[in-house]
């Protein structure tokens, strides 16, 4: 593999792909079991600026307890939160099992020194975070330094040390689907655990397309090396029939192995609530509002 | 040169200010003297839910819009309607009724909407109160918005019975979900046409077309759905809806049909039926401070 040449994307059959996708739904049962297994893949997120630690102890109590009039609920993958927030959510999520994932690297923008960057990722690992996620150098990136943007991978990479890499390849600055497939191969290549697609502070975030290109960019990559690299949509997926479509579309392109939260993420605020409104649709027979679900 | 053949007219549903066609691709013609009216959307069990979420997504800037734009909006209706008087009339006589009798229906919904606007900016005015307690506290009663209030319109009077379901629950600040006349809907959709061009943001009345026997008890259901409307004391609906309504606590509210046509219909407590009472305690320095007697 190299980095230069990597596959071009064929947009009208990615498009296609994805029309079938979308008129597919899944009933009963099914539908059910996808809820359940949407909502365990959710990683709880606040990257605001006016975050708080109440509002951080707060959303960790409700990734423990998301539902508690339904029993046998699970819980969520992980919290997603700033590195000053890390201590506070993994001291919050002791013994849940709940990890905890830290934005780092100067997220969202990317843009400072290398060596503050390794310093925002240890700070997030050595509070206690189980998961980094990264920001790559879109500028570089878009200037054509590739060997940059996979050096500076590699750094992180080692700095996180026991912690995963998720690589955030801000899909909507990249411009086109051929860029993504290259920032994707790039990132495999230089170490991430995890491609995921957005910061959820740029529009586009998350789309199916883009998401369907950096599954197919993981399958190869799997088939060449027998790695396996998890992937994360994350951003403007708030509603769970589309939730379900994104598990449909790892289920086809990478397998049952994908299936499971330590390969697959959805990167979400509101998300889980809709997740479990549908549950509780699912169960009751009503449909439900948001009055009687938790906020945060 | 070949005859001219009619256009048909395809009557859709009104879901968020947008016609769509129901979810479920079905539709039926109800008949009048054996012969079929129009083609008119059976909504389904989905569409339900989606007019309710758009109920609920333009609750907060109609509720929070002042009375008096409310009140404009509501005026606008009825210059709307005014508008089509010759189509209402039209179609009420397509649907059944002799020429004078639609034409005192249509006279009567105008001036209706016109009655019920007028109350937007004035109902806190009357209804509002600052109430006597021995505390120091000013304290006062404001009425507010219920919320999204489901209405399961008059299946007789598919225009003026509509209208005075509908301008009651909205001049407050509700937005609602609303069930047509099922044999005789088609003022309901035109009414929707009207609504669309009358400054009435998206989503505050949703029309749907259809059997009600497979609707009605998906709203009764909703968690969402504040209060129902049931414009008929005499419908099949009642029990099960009060029994349905139990969950979210509904406000169930019955109308009587009888009095469309007379004065009773034009009061202000069919306004306040879907209202609440907010009542603030505020703090104040000494009991009657200013003098006064309260």
């Amino acid at each position: 593999m190299n980095m230069i040449n990597t596959p071009k994307v064929d947009k009208v059959g990615i498009e296609d792909r994805i029309s079938r996708i979308t008129k597919r739904s899944l009933k009963k049962e099914a539908k059910m079991e996808g809820l359940k297994m949407a909502l365990n893949m959710v990683d709880l997120t606040t990257l605001e600026g006016m975050d708080t630690n109440n509002k951080v102890s707060q959303m960790c109590y409700k990734a423990m307890h998301l539902h508690d009039e339904h029993p046998g609920l699970p819980t969520v993958a992980a919290v997603c939160v700033y590195p000053n927030f890390v201590k506070l959510a993994v001291n919050s999520l002791k013994g849940s099992g709940v990890k905890v994932a830290s934005v780092a690297t100067a997220f969202p923008s990317g843009h400072s020194t290398l060596d503050i960057k390794i310093k925002d990722t240890k700070l997030a690992v050595d509070s206690g975070a189980n998961e980094v996620d990264m920001v790559i150098s879109r500028g570089k990136f878009h200037s054509g330094d590739f060997n940059f943007v996979y050096d500076e991978i590699a750094s992180i990479k080692e700095a996180c040390g026991k912690a995963r890499l998720k690589v955030i390849l801000e899909t909507g600055e990249l411009g086109n689907l051929d860029n993504v497939r290259k920032a994707s191969d790039i990132a495999m290549l230089a170490g991430a655990d995890f491609i995921k697609t957005s910061t959820g502070k740029i529009k586009p975030a998350a789309t199916l397309p883009v998401t369907l290109v950096m599954l197919e960019a993981i399958k190869d990559y799997y088939y060449k090396t027998g790695i396996m690299i998890g992937m994360k949509p994350a951003g403007g997926i708030s509603n769970a029939k589309l939730a379900l479509q994104y598990l449909l579309l790892v289920k086809e392109t990478l397998g049952i192995k994908w299936l499971d939260n330590h390969w697959f993420r959805f990167g979400a605020s509101s998300l889980a609530n809709d997740l479990l409104m549908q549950i509780m649709k699912q169960t009751t027979g009503s449909y439900q509002s948001a009055n009687y679900f938790s906020k945060d | 040169m070949s005859e001219r053949i009619n256009v048909l007219k395809t009557y859709k549903i009104f879901i968020g200010g947008k016609f769509p066609r129901t979810e479920s691709g079905r539709y039926y013609q109800p008949k009048v003297n054996g012969s079929p009216i129009g083609n008119i959307c059976l909504s389904s069990r989905k569409d339900v839910r989606n007019a309710v979420v758009a109920a609920r997504s333009a609750f907060e800037k109609w509720s929070g819009a002042t009375a008096y734009n409310r009140s404009q909006i509501l005026y606008r209706i009825a210059e709307m309607i005014e508008g089509r008087k010759a189509q209402f009339i039209e179609e009420l006589i397509i649907q059944g009724e002799t020429k004078k009798a639609a034409e005192k229906e249509v006279d009567t919904t105008i001036d209706r909407v016109i009655y019920f606007a007028g109350w937007a900016d004035k109902i806190n005015q009357v209804f509002g109160s600052v109430n006597p307690v021995a505390t120091s506290h000013f304290n006062f009663s404001m009425l507010e918005p219920t919320g999204v209030v489901g209405v399961v319109s008059s299946e007789s009077s598919s225009l003026l019975g509509l209208i005075s379901s509908i301008c009651p629950i909205i001049v407050s600040g509700n937005t609602c979900v609303v069930f047509i006349s099922e044999s005789k809907p088609l003022c309901g959709v035109t009414l929707s046409e009207v609504l669309a061009t009358s400054d009435v943001p998206g989503g505050v009345v949703n029309i749907l077309t259809g059997k009600r026997k497979e609707t009605v008890p998906h709203l009764g259901k909703h968690m969402d759905v504040n209060a129902i409307y049931l414009a008929d004391s005499a419908s099949e609906f009642k029990e099960s809806l009060r029994l349905d309504a139990v969950d979210n606590l509904k406000r169930i509210v019955v109308g009587k049909e009888s009095d469309l046509y007379s004065n009773k219909f034009e009061n202000p407590y069919i306004v306040t039926s879907f209202m609440e009472t907010k009542t603030t305690w505020h703090p104040i320095e000494i009991i009657s401070g200013s003098g006064s007697g309260y």
